[in-house]
């Protein structure tokens, strides 16, 4: 998306698998572990990319995002529920239509919800970084409550459909086919986001607010307008992470969003606030980091992770893709 | 008077109405075991001394210098942890809770201080994340490492003879109040609560206090005028981790137990941002007031909500609430009313019934 492609960090992902190869050993295990991280660098990414993009346009930074997260996987769970028998088939093609309606219904759900929390929520603060963090925790604390409401505040169980079950064998590593589903679904939702950004209007529109918003607003155009929009489609897609995140764990829990917030404030930070290729090389980054140190050291995973943000900040100190005017 | 004002640091309540609460609470609070006898109400006297000190030294931070940190509990768990494992370790004497809060007040000046350098240098914002980020990672890891931290169950142990039940100084009951360890222990906060208290007036109405609020009105200029804005804000963000941490410590002495629910989870850290937001940010009264609100609220609104609850068994929607479970879902919405209608609290409007304008929030 930038016309000098920094190439740098793009070498950091390879570097870091790289790195883990000779420390985990086997290479059946390094490959499993690889995938894992791969997939779940994806969901995160979804969910980061939101983010990211409401901070860069407006200065608004959202501690209640977690909340979009927990609400799209209890909404999976409703209608994955509610599909019983189309999760039960042992056919994939009726497996995928349940799972795709459960993500179509939680981003529309999310994406509503997203709506009402930017106007009730979001809108009377803007400008006022304390204000805002304070009123987005706050909105998070409700949102999470009012889940514990509706599903009730015992975690739930999300089975997997039967057809996405099990592993392929690859030589001596086995790869789960829902973690192949998730780089797949991964690579479409950012392959549909980067054309959005770099090959139409209203993607020129966001690029160009984030770079410079009073520029855009002195041409004539309605951030302001352009900002609900993306609001709404940030929340969408933490929706959609969300059902992938609870499917990947294969359990939903109400302060699952809390729990996902902090991972996704890492990939940001290390991406850079504002920047769509640098949530997704922090996501993976943050990805791989999780399952090699969840393999090697269990103990210190989050840690690791913040060790990993401190390094990156410590090379360069805005991210690894500073946006500019920042 | 004059003596008062050094005390106070010439900080004065500046409302009659204001200095007649404050008045009335460090009598009441002097005076409480007297004058509320029962263990629970002892109990909620010696929770609120605790949540003084731990809101007013967040208020240090979120008040005074404008900045967000969501590792405050963090810092209240080390105290308390520190007191509790050096306790269990070598048994309960004065020699464990020294040695046990020393450490845990190293602790926290080293990772407060590694914290803020990192994240404050670049943007104040980066420290809301990444103190949220290190203080999930914590909880984890406390809970994780349980031959040390008693894990999920936490630690029960010994204190020193002098402030347990068992311990009693006099014969014969002074006002219908037996003169036990636990009266000494309750006076020792008290009086711990009053000099902590005392000695955050003094760094907030001191030349270094005024340089913070000088950063939270407008850090630009503040730079311009020739003011390190990232020592100052590390500055402040390690003196409000170490009170803290003594909070923390104060706690775990009165209670003899500590585990993660108690002193390091997000619930509490969520608490003390209310107490800040609702006893009116950047005048440490707040702190005091807002605490005696919250703690009355939380100890007794709970059973106000139980019976609404059952009130509405009829609807079991109303019902389900109203839970008293759903307790925090209240404190939510009262913590974002708040935020929007009541920006400056209770001292605020006692200070200027009129105007609703209170100290500008950084942008």
């Amino acid at each position: 998306m930038q016309r000098d492609l920094d190439w740098k960090p793009l070498l950091l992902v390879p570097a870091l698998a790289a790195l883990a190869l000779p420390l985990v050993g086997s290479s059946s295990t390094w490959l499993t572990l690889t995938v894992a991280g791969l997939a779940m660098g994806m969901i995160i990414f979804i969910i980061a990319s939101g983010l990211t993009l409401v901070f860069g346009l407006m200065d608004v930074l959202n501690f209640g995002h977690g909340v979009f997260i927990a609400l799209g996987a209890f909404v999976a769970t409703s209608v994955l529920g509610g599909m019983s028998d189309w999760t039960a088939s042992e056919q994939l093609w009726r497996n995928l239509v349940a799972v795709f309606s459960a993500m179509l219904v939680a981003m529309a759900v999310a994406g509503a919800v997203g709506l009402a929390f930017e106007r009730c929520i979001v809108r009377p603060v803007y400008g006022q970084h304390l204000k805002q963090i304070l009123i987005t925790m706050g909105g998070m604390i409700i949102g999470e409550e009012l889940i514990k409401v509706i599903w009730g505040p015992q975690q739930i169980p999300l089975p997997m459909p039967q057809a996405l079950r099990g592993a392929l064998p690859l030589g001596d590593a086995s790869i789960e086919k829902y973690r192949l589903l998730a780089v797949a679904v991964g690579l479409v939702v950012f392959a549909a986001l980067a054309w959005t950004l770099s090959r139409t209007k209203i993607g020129l529109l966001v690029r160009a607010g984030v770079q410079d918003r009073e520029m855009v607003e002195s041409l004539g155009y309605r951030i302001r307008r352009l900002f609900v929009g993306v609001f709404a489609v940030g929340s969408a897609l933490a929706g959609l992470g969300g059902v992938m995140w609870g499917l990947y764990q294969q359990n939903v829990v109400p302060q699952m969003g809390a729990q996902v917030n902090v991972l996704i404030f890492i990939v940001i930070i290390i991406g850079g606030l504002g920047s769509t290729g640098g949530a997704l090389i922090g996501a993976l980054l943050v990805g791989l980091m999780a399952n090699y140190t969840g393999f090697l050291l269990p103990k210190l995973a989050l840690f690791s992770n913040i060790a990993l943000m401190v390094a990156i900040l410590l090379w360069r100190p805005q991210g690894v893709y500073p946006v500019a005017q920042r | 008077m004059n003596t008062l004002g050094r005390i106070l640091s010439n900080d004065w309540p500046r409302s009659r109405l204001l200095a007649v609460l404050l008045l009335a609470l460090l009598g009441a609070l002097a005076l409480a075991p007297f004058l509320f006898p029962g263990v629970k109400a002892l109990n909620v006297a010696a929770k609120i001394l605790v949540f003084i000190v731990l809101a007013a030294s967040f208020d240090l931070l979120l008040g005074y210098t404008g900045i967000v940190s969501f590792a405050h509990t963090m810092f209240f768990g080390i105290g308390a942890y520190g007191v509790a494992i050096a306790s269990t370790r070598m048994g309960g004497g004065w020699a464990a809770l020294g040695v046990g809060l020393s450490l845990a007040l190293l602790l926290s000046l080293v990772l407060a201080l590694a914290i803020g350098l990192f994240s404050l240098r670049v943007r104040a914002i980066f420290f809301a994340m990444i103190t949220l980020a290190v203080a999930a990672a914590f909880q984890t890891l406390a809970s994780q490492l349980s031959d040390f931290t008693g894990g999920e169950d936490g630690l029960t142990f010994k204190v020193p003879a002098v402030l347990s039940p068992a311990f009693e100084w006099a014969e014969e009951p002074f006002l219908g109040v037996s003169l036990d360890g636990r009266l000494l222990c309750y006076y020792l906060l008290f009086v711990l609560t009053v000099v902590l208290l005392a000695a955050l007036l003094r760094i907030v109405n001191s030349p270094f206090g005024r340089v913070l609020q000088a950063i939270r009105e407008n850090e630009f200029r503040a730079e311009a005028i020739g003011y390190r804005v990232v020592v100052y804000r590390t500055t402040s963000s390690v003196l409000s981790a170490l009170f803290a941490c003594v909070a923390g410590a104060m706690l775990a002495l009165w209670l003899r137990y500590n585990g993660p629910d108690t002193s390091l989870s997000f619930e509490v850290m969520m608490d003390v941002l209310l107490i800040v937001v609702i006893g009116g940010m950047g005048t440490l009264y707040g702190a005091a007031i807002g605490a005696v609100l919250f703690v009355l609220a939380q100890s007794y609104l709970q059973d106000l909500l139980r019976l609404g609850s059952d009130a509405a068994a009829g609807w079991p929607w109303l019902a389900a609430l109203l839970s008293p479970d759903r307790w925090l879902l209240w404190l939510g919405l009262l913590f974002v009313l708040s935020v929007y209608y009541f920006p400056t609290g209770v001292v605020g409007r006692l200070r200027s019934p009129r105007t609703r304008s209170g100290p500008h929030t950084p942008t």
